[in-house]
């Protein structure tokens, strides 16, 4: 922030320089996170501005499909609520995007051709990373091939935990330069880093390779996305952009099922990064259960009655 | 047989480690108990109090950082001392009008009295510090530190009264200032003697003698005084004294009732030592 | 733009009376006199409450003295624990209502009432019930004081009297209480709740009134102890008054504590912990952080980032659930802040707040930086008791303390860095009773509270603030 030094890739370019910023950057006090994530949880928002809220949420939901199960049809049948999450009210926005493994991207594109709602492929051997760089990389060049418009990256969690960071920012970089125009999400797996000072250190590691977004988790490891966890990527973007003049997204993923919980991570964004990231461009919630809750509770807003889930597509 | 005439000693202040005289360079007499005259003791005054108290401050970081067992070690061997001088207090106290089996008594009682206190030096904490089982992802713990310098108007009891109300204050890392028994100083110097030789570093016990009313107001008042024990004060004095240290909240120990003379042979309790600490909690998030 | 609407916590809850009358002997009764207690944010007038006279002040404490002697100090610890346990019940079944009770009255924001005071409240009472029949185990031979004269301030009105009434009642003493002037009303909710308790008559008395009353109480002669909560000045003149008497005298006094930040803090949570530790509570805090040090190396880029989370703080409506500072609780205060926060100026220091709009009514004022301050000027020497920050900068720990230290105050302090053998060297060297290490502002019912110096003595809470009320 008051430091004029300027971060790049290209002045952080050896091991031990990079060890050394990282390791420089604050620490984070796991109870005062908590705290502070806790209390941003009790903010009321009631009325017009969770109307508000409601709309940006499911503008903002990465619809989510990454199971051994998924088919073809299954994929399609996604995407149609992704186009259209409520077939009864055209006023409900579309999806950001949905989100499936490499295979079945081009399915999706061919589903969603006119919607304006973007593929984004998981790739990098989802959801462990525990592959050779090429297959990495071949698995990352199929889905931008099959016109993926985002790529959802996996690190080496087994390299940083053992201190490789080096290793991570190649990886990162790489895969970045496989993508070339489409978006590059990075996935940090923060149940598997375990510290908050390690999810601010994996934060801008990512950052500093390359990464378009940062994202919390696979959703395949427990804990997956957190309000703690977010809060510390948000601290994580918003000081990288005051630093560096670059603004990078912000997805939590997993564990999302209620509006409340929606709207308790917009909260966070608000206050924590600010409005700047309050759009889809910046901050998407992986998710696939909270979008028909998101749509209840509009229904009861706009209605007037609470909505039960019959009234609501499960696809 | 021709009589060697003494060498009789001139009864001094002690402040900073030194003994000086009154900067007023005032005395009274000091009489034993039939009025017979004893010694010239130091008069002192307003500046002698401000000197000591500057003695006391400047002494009370490093007393209070001592390890607790250091200061231990060294309050024992003030014992030590005072055994070796025995026979002197014995002898001033006897002038005081004591029989000799009383003032041995008396003596022998002041030593075990001091060396009572010596050991608390590294257990008080654990007897009044605790580990605070708070609702909340913290570590929190309270420990007993030293109020500062306390200003101590000794009672009469020369010997055993004044031993009962110094150490306490000590033992923990005060330091003090001592207006001693005006009647009956001249144990109070002596002992002074036994500090100056024993490992005490200077200014953490000061002593001085002269008229109670006249220097007790100026230590109760003193702004750099943090705690007054007014156990040698009484009546108009000690109400005095109380009010003037509420200029700057001293922590304060009365007086017991004139009527209800202290027994000095009594067990003390730790009351004495506890009036002058501070109990500091500290909080600490507990995380990873 | 996210703008959150208003969510106003419902006033229906509370039903505050057109007048209410002083608690004496477990009844209601007026007295001659009258004050308005008004609600700061709107300065709409709530009630008219008694103003206790001498006469009054005999009675409760007369009154105090019978329930000592007939009843309280003759129950086994065991039952009075009982007593207390349902008194932390019956706090927590009406928390909702003494939570918006206390906002309207008080001002503070709905969150705090709601989120710390009122259950610190019931902890309380919880934590002091267990004590009371296991006294022996706290201290040798424990024998209750008597009639316990209790005057306590206008920021955390119940939270005061339960710091107060707690240990005394646990540990076999009555009380008369008197509540602020301008926060009487959770008081006397309590008073109803003794009632629904089945308190014996007398136990407990609530006398309202300003320093007059207070006055009358602790120089009452059938009070045996006196506690007091409130501002230094007043403190020295309480134990000016107590002197030669054979009261005993517990003081919790003002502060001026500092918030030391060394350059490996943990940031972000720092930046919380400072403002937590100043705008708690719209800063009417005795140990609020009304002093930042900073270290000069980072001062600049932790600046920023306060100011940043500064410009979030959200100021208005204490009955917004989503309000962080409420309305400063009266004219009075009001003119001190100000005062003083216009001397900061005067003296050269740069004040900073960030845009935020004020409602047209009631009493407020806007979160307050003051950078370029020196320890020589007066707001980083008198208690502003508000929502302003003083910002100093140091070089070394050891400066650090020096600075910190260099106050009459004594009350509280806070510490922030990672490395954990520094922590433990500030705690031991800072002169304040309660060190903040990594947090601040933090509170509970096991942890002993109290100041050194002139931040006044004696402890509450814990295991040592049963000492006060125990011979």
């Amino acid at each position: 922030m008051g430091d004029a030094v300027s971060v790049s890739t290209e002045t952080l370019t050896g091991a031990a320089e990079l060890r050394r910023f990282l390791h420089g950057l604050p620490g984070v006090d796991q109870v005062g996170a908590e705290e502070r994530a806790a209390r941003l949880a009790t903010r009321s928002i009631k009325t017009s501005a969770k109307a508000y809220a409601i709309d940006l949420a499911i503008s903002m939901v990465d619809l989510t499909t990454l199971e051994g199960a998924d088919t073809p049809g299954k994929v399609r049948a996604l995407c149609a609520k992704a186009a259209h999450p409520d077939p009864a009210d055209a006023s409900v926005p579309k999806v950001a995007a949905i989100c499936v493994y490499s295979d079945l991207v081009a399915e999706a594109v061919r589903a969603l051709e006119g919607t304006g709602v973007g593929v984004a492929s998981v790739a990098t051997a989802f959801p462990s990373g525990r592959a050779p760089l090429e297959a990495k990389l071949a698995d990352t060049r199929r889905a931008v091939a099959d016109g993926a418009s985002e790529i959802d990256m996996v690190i080496d969690r087994g390299a940083f935990l053992s201190g490789d960071f080096q290793k991570v920012f190649e990886e990162i970089a790489a895969i970045k330069a496989e993508c070339g125009e489409v978006h590059l999400k990075v996935i940090l797996e923060t149940g598997e880093l375990v510290t908050y000072d390690n999810v601010r250190r994996a934060s801008w590691l990512a950052m500093l390779a390359g990464a378009d977004f940062i994202k919390t988790s696979t959703g395949k490891v427990s804990p997956a996305a957190t309000l703690p966890v977010t809060l510390v990527m948000l601290e994580a973007v918003r000081d990288f952009r005051a630093r560096t003049g670059r603004q990078v997204g912000v997805k939590p993923a997993g564990g999302i099922r209620t509006t409340k919980d929606a709207i308790k991570y917009l909260v966070l964004v608000n206050e924590t990064a600010g409005p700047d990231w309050l759009s889809p461009e910046w901050f998407r919630l992986g998710a696939s259960s909270v979008l028909n809750d998101l749509l209840m509770q509009r229904r009861k807003l706009t209605t007037g009655v609470y909505a039960g889930p019959d009234y609501f597509t499960l696809d | 047989m021709s009589e060697r005439l003494n060498v009789s000693k001139t009864y001094k202040l002690y402040i900073g480690g030194a003994f000086p005289r009154s900067e007023s360079g005032r005395s009274y007499t000091v009489n034993d108990a039939k009025g017979g005259f004893l010694a010239n003791a130091s008069r002192a005054s307003r500046k002698d109090v401000r000197d000591a108290v500057v003695a006391a401050r400047k002494a009370q970081p490093g007393w209070a950082a001592r390890t607790p067992y250091n200061r231990g070690q060294i309050l024992y061997r003030v014992a030590e001392m005072l055994q070796g001088r025995c026979g002197q207090f014995t002898d001033e106290l006897r002038a005081t009008g004591l029989s000799k089996s009383a003032a041995t008594t008396e003596v022998e009682a002041a030593i075990d009295r001091w060396v009572w206190y010596a050991g608390w030096a590294d257990k008080l904490a654990q007897v009044t510090g605790t580990a605070n089982p708070v609702s909340g992802p913290f570590f929190n713990f309270s420990t007993p530190e030293p109020t500062g310098v306390v200003g101590i108007v000794a009672p009469d009891s020369p010997l055993l009264g004044l031993v009962s109300v110094l150490a306490p204050a000590i033992v923990t890392g005060n330091t003090t200032v001592l207006v001693a028994s005006e009647t009956a100083p001249l144990p109070a110097i002596t002992l002074g003697e036994v500090l100056a030789t024993s490992d005490l570093p200077g200014g953490v016990i000061n002593i001085l003698t002269g008229r109670r009313s006249e220097l007790a107001p100026w230590l109760a008042s003193h702004m750099d005084v943090n705690g007054l024990d007014l156990t040698g004060a009484s009546g108009d004095l000690a109400v005095e004294c109380e009010k003037a240290a509420a200029e700057n909240l001293k922590r304060v120990l009365r007086p017991v009732e004139a009527d209800q003379p202290t027994d000095w042979t009594a067990h003390p309790g730790i009351t004495r030592m506890t009036t002058f600490l501070e109990t500091k909690t500290v909080w600490h998030p507990v995380g990873v | 733009m996210f703008e959150y609407a208003p969510a106003p916590e419902s006033r229906d809850i509370v039903d505050i009376k057109p007048s209410y009358g002083l608690f004496i002997d477990g009844e209601f009764a007026d007295a001659e006199h009258s004050f308005k207690t008004v609600n700061p944010a709107t300065e709409e007038v709530l009630a008219e409450v008694s103003e206790a006279g001498a006469a009054d002040v005999d009675r409760a404490v007369a009154a105090a003295r019978r329930a000592y002697d007939m009843v309280w100090s003759k129950m086994a610890g065991g039952e009075r624990a009982k007593y207390l346990f349902r008194i932390a019940r019956l706090i927590q079944e009406r928390s909702r209502e003494l939570a918006v009770l206390e906002s309207i009255d008080n001002g503070k924001p709905i969150r705090e009432s709601r989120d710390v005071d009122l259950p610190l409240v019931a902890a309380h009472f919880f934590y002091y019930a267990g004590w009371a029949d296991k006294l022996e185990y706290a201290v040798a031979d424990p024998r209750p004081l008597g009639v316990a004269g209790q005057v306590i301030p206008w920021n955390f009105p119940l939270l005061m009297l339960a710091w107060k009434i707690a240990p005394a009642l646990a540990c076999g003493n009555t009380v008369v209480l008197k509540p602020a002037e301008t926060t009487p009303l959770t008081a006397l909710a309590f008073a109803d709740i003794c009632r629904q308790a089945d308190l014996p008559p007398g136990v407990v008395n609530i006398i309202t009134g300003a320093g007059q009353t207070g006055r009358a109480l602790v120089e009452h002669d059938g009070v045996d102890k006196v506690a007091f909560t409130g501002s230094t000045d007043v403190g020295r003149q309480i134990a000016r008054s107590v002197a030669g008497t054979p009261k005993r005298l517990t003081l919790e006094l003002g502060g001026k504590a500092a918030n030391v930040v060394f350059d490996d803090a943990p940031l972000d949570q720092a930046v919380e912990g400072i403002v937590n530790g100043i705008f708690f509570n719209q800063g009417h805090v005795c140990c609020a952080g009304s002093r930042l040090l900073v270290q000069e190396s980072i001062a600049e880029e932790l600046l920023d980032r306060l100011k940043t989370r500064m410009a979030t703080l959200r100021v208005g409506d204490p009955l917004d659930k989503n309000t962080d500072i409420g309305a400063i609780n009266s004219a009075a205060q009001l003119n001190k802040i100000r005062m003083l926060s216009d001397i900061g100026e005067q003296e050269g220091a740069t004040r900073w707040s960030p845009p935020c709009e004020l409602p047209d009514r009631g009493f407020w004022f806007a979160p307050t930086l003051f950078t370029d301050v020196a320890q020589s000027h007066r707001i980083a020497q008198d208690e502003i008791f508000g929502p302003v920050l003083s910002v100093l900068t140091f070089r070394t720990p050891q400066e650090a303390v020096e600075k910190a230290n260099n106050t009459p105050y004594g009350l509280s302090a806070g510490v922030w860095t990672d490395k954990g053998s520094r922590i433990l060297w500030m705690a031991q060297r800072l002169r304040a009773g309660v060190v903040w290490a990594n947090t601040f502002n933090k509170f509970d019912p096991a942890s002993p509270f109290g100041g050194y110096k002139e931040s006044g003595f004696g402890r509450e809470g814990g295991r040592h603030g049963l000492e006060a009320y125990l011979r």
